[in-house]
């Protein structure tokens, strides 16, 4: 991992308002020079193309930006792409494996789990992290550690059901 | 969002330094007040600095008493057994705020600093807010209050302290540790908080270079039990309409110990002494909780938008000390 403290040093500082900031997405290294006021979210999506990642209400509201930071769900529009410096991040683009979909994703498809899917990247990030909290217990339990995403569609007893059937059915990498 | 500089402190008093050196500057935390009202552009500091790195992180039990560093998240401090065993109450309150991604974000340091939710201190095209700008007028106060505060507050501002996790702190007598420039300073929660209606623009004791470096909160005995209770437009993700935090030491049908704070009412979150004196010594029972409900609220000062807090922070309340108690008759 990089060394934080040389993070300081002057000449990471190209003008007063840019910032060379290296992320590390994915599991891949990325070396950006970005304005201080870039959000890990536009960062993601503008610089790296990483489009998975939604805008919706762009400040704190309805979860489709939620990414994984050092394995813990937040929002990517709330925080700033200097913040992430050194973090592990990742996005619903890291949770395909070699072997296919993340079984979140595979439940999310088989339950029809969204409509318009807009928020669903969201959703399924936070999923897999409710079930690394150990969360998903009950459909009640569900829908209370979900509901920091919001779905205009109105898909939430599907995607209850989703996130049920993994973590009721298991499978050996339910809980990645 | 108007330009600023970043800067990522890495110690705690250069960090005090660099608050010192800038008028202007904010520092950042957790980001979800900080950044969501520069985004709207209420907040435009000319230069952030960035304090999660700071060595603020741990939460530590020294006797009878819980550290808790600024930077803990709220999700750390409501994953903590400790808290689990000896603080339901401010675990509740953790767990009932906003939504796990924020609350992975969000510190306890910032949690206390929170601002308003006030929608016209968030619009900036609100031209009449004192808070934001004194001597301009209250746009709430003729406008559409709901999410307001009732106790502190007066036609100058009656903008609400949203904390959940506050009104649990302060009823358990909490203490902010402060780092300054040159010196540090211990403040109790209860001695924190500024009203709107004392000041609609200063909301607590804090200097501009100053630190909260971390929260004490001393254990209550181990016979107390405790809960928090928010009421709320939705089941979930939503700031209280009316909450209360209770903390019981009941002894043979008898109420020893007895902590009150209200939240969805207060300027600042609110410790109902009031309601605690008619509690302690009192025999547990509806009649007395009914009581104690009685003798809140009653400096409440209401607009149109905000009367139906007055019943409904009483009936939150006797509803609470039921739960705590175990009694329902
Ligand atoms: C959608 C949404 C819903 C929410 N719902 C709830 C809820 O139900 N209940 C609830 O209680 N809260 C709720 N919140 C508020 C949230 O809890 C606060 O925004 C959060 O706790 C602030 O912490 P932070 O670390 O993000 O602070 P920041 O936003 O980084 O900082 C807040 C302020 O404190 C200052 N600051 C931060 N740390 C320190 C420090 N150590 N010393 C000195 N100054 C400091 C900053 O300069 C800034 O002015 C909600 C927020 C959002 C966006
Ligand atoms: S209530 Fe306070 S914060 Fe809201 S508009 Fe009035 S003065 Fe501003
Ligand atoms: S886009 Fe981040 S919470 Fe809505
Ligand atoms: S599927 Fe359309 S917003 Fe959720």
């Amino acid at each position: 991992m990089r060394d934080v403290a040389s993070e300081r040093d002057v000449d990471s500082r190209s003008t007063v308002n840019e910032r060379v900031v290296t992320l590390d997405v994915n599991g891949r290294t990325y070396t950006l020079r970005l304005d201080t006021r870039v959000t890990l979210l536009d960062a993601l999506r503008d610089r790296l193309g990483l489009v998975g990642t939604k805008k919706g209400c762009d400040q704190g509201a309805c979860g489709a930006c939620t990414v994984h930071l050092d394995g813990r769900r937040v929002l990517s529009c709330l925080t700033l792409a200097a913040q992430a410096e050194g973090r592990e991040i990742t996005t619903i683009e890291g949770l395909t494996g070699a072997d296919g979909p993340h079984p979140v994703q595979r439940a999310f498809m088989e339950h029809d789990g969204f409509q318009c899917g807009f928020c669903t990247p969201g959703q399924i990030m936070s999923a897999v992290a409710l079930m690394a909290e150990g969360r998903a217990g009950s459909d009640e339990e569900i829908r209370e550690y979900m509901s920091g995403n919001i779905c205009r569609c109105g898909a939430y007893p599907n995607i209850v059901a989703a996130i049920r059937a993994v973590a009721s059915g298991g499978g050996h990498d339910a809980h990645l | 969002m108007r330009t600023f500089d970043y800067v990522r402190a890495t110690d705690t008093q250069e960090a005090v330094r660099l608050l010192a050196d800038d008028p202007a500057a904010s520092c950042l935390a957790g980001g979800t007040t900080q950044l969501d009202l520069m985004k709207d552009g209420i907040l435009e500091p000319p230069r952030l600095i960035d304090i999660t790195r700071l060595p603020l992180h741990g939460i530590e039990r020294r006797g009878e008493s819980l550290h808790v560093g600024a930077l803990a998240t709220m999700e750390e401090l409501a994953a903590e057994p400790i808290v689990a065993e000896r603080l339901p109450v401010v675990r509740e309150s953790l767990l009932l705020g906003a939504s796990v991604q924020l609350r992975n974000m969000a510190t306890i340091g910032g949690n206390l600093l929170q601002r308003t939710r006030c929608r016209y201190f968030r619009d900036p095209g609100v031209a009449e807010c004192n808070k934001r700008s004194p001597g301009s007028g209250c746009a709430a106060v003729m406008g559409a209050a709901r999410m307001h505060a009732v106790l502190g507050v007066s036609e100058r501002c009656i903008a609400l302290h949203a904390s959940d996790l506050a009104v649990a702190l302060v009823s358990l007598d909490a203490l902010v540790h402060i780092q300054g420039p040159t010196q540090r300073r211990t403040v109790p929660l209860t001695e924190f908080y500024i009203t709107a209606a004392e000041s609609p623009e200063h909301e607590n004791v804090l200097d501009h270079a100053e630190l909260i470096t971390e929260v004490e909160i001393p254990l209550p005995p181990p016979t107390a039990r405790s809960g928090y209770l928010k009421v709320r437009d939705r089941v979930s993700y939503e700031f209280a309409l009316t909450s209360a935090a209770v903390l019981l030491v009941i002894d043979g049908g008898t109420i020893r110990q007895a902590r009150v704070g209200l939240g969805g009412v207060g300027s600042k979150p609110w410790r109902a002494y009031e309601a605690e004196h008619v509690l302690t010594g009192a025999p547990v029972t509806t009649a007395t909780f009914l009581d104690a409900a009685e003798a809140t609220m009653r400096d409440a000062w209401t607009v149109p938008g905000t009367e139906f807090k007055v019943p409904l922070a009483r009936r939150t309340l006797v509803r609470e000390l039921q739960t705590v108690a175990g009694v329902t008759s």
